[in-house]
């Protein structure tokens, strides 16, 4: 295992970690969207590319938006 | 069921699937090893049916019906999802007047990226089988591009370009396209999915045969499954107030 992806492998843990450890539901997607950029250098290092595509434009874009506009939804009823 | 049973059915189950993993790691090859059984079959098995992207050749040709398995799940997902998110009997959609205000430089960028994503989405489903990624990747990177429409534009705008019809309908028909790819491959060859275009030259736009029809047809089906999907989560969002 080389260096880079030592150093990947415990970006995406420390990633998750903070995930799992934010709480407020929109800062989660914050964070959400984060992780899912750190999964995808992984995927690239591992020489994923298709997988890493997936990634970033699932994990990174979509989903985060859609608990923001969850989220959003949830609120406005007051 | 008592708490402690639950404690005691939740043990036994962790308790299992723990071992079986550490079991099941304790088997697995190194990391990063040299022997890769399924390397050696698939590799010369893409090259022989003219597909240079491996894992496009493995989905759309070697183990097609595993794919169209997925985009069934998908497929399922989105109708799901639009069916639980579509406005209830005291629900109506009104739009605001106001609609906030857009910075320049997001407005910019968005304009910017918006035919950049376009270009580069078409080009990640329409040479799936070239380079990395294909429908699913392409037509999630084209979902993206109609949306920021809404994060440069406005939520108005946005409607206007997006007839929600015309993308349900679209999945639909694309859903229906890879089925009906398949059954043709019955017919002519006595195989579920099997290829039945000619495989062309290696590196060629139109060659792989049949993943590069597969690919288009996902594509289209990712495209509007997801355009759906979040034009369900912008309206419940944005435009579906309570009415009493």
């Amino acid at each position: 295992m080389t260096p880079l992806l030592v150093v990947a492998f415990l970006l995406v843990a420390a990633g998750g970690t903070v995930v799992v450890l934010t709480h407020e539901p929109s800062r989660q997607a914050v964070t959400l969207s984060v992780y899912g950029v750190l999964l995808t250098l992984l995927f690239v290092l591992l020489q994923a590319p298709d997988v890493a595509l997936s990634q970033v434009a699932v994990g990174s874009a979509v989903v985060p938006l859609m608990v923001l506009l969850a989220v959003r939804k949830v609120r406005g009823k007051r | 069921m008592t708490r402690s049973a639950r404690w005691i059915v939740f043990w036994l189950g962790a308790g299992g699937v723990g071992a079986l993993i550490v079991l099941a790691l304790l088997k697995m090859p190194s990391f990063g090893g040299i022997v890769h059984p399924y390397r050696e079959l698939s590799v010369p098995a893409a090259i022989g049916r003219s597909a240079p992207n491996i894992v496009s050749s493995v989905n759309f040709d070697q183990r097609a019906l595993d794919t169209l398995g997925e985009e069934t799940i998908l497929l399922g997902s989105v109708v799901g999802a639009a069916a639980l998110l579509r406005p209830s009997k005291d629900e109506r959609e009104q739009l605001d007047q106001d609609e906030g205000r857009v910075l320049e430089a997001t407005k910019l960028l968005g304009y910017l990226m918006l035919p950049v994503t376009l270009i580069v989405g078409l080009d990640v489903v329409t040479h799936g089988h070239l380079t990395p990624g294909g429908g699913f990747q392409g037509g999630v990177v084209l979902a993206t591009a109609v949306h920021l429409l809404y994060v440069a534009g406005s939520y108005r705008m946005l409607r206007r370009v997006r007839p929600k019809t015309w993308y349900q309908v679209a999945e639909a028909v694309a859903g229906g396209a890879f089925v009906i790819l398949g059954l043709v491959g019955l017919l002519l060859t006595g195989a579920f999915l099997a290829n039945i275009f000619p495989r062309g030259v290696l590196g060629d736009l139109f060659s792989s045969g049949t993943v590069f029809y597969l690919n288009v047809a996902v594509g289209a089906e990712v495209t509007s499954g997801v355009v759906v999907l979040l034009s369900g989560f912008l309206a419940q969002a944005l435009s579906v107030r309570e009415v009493r």
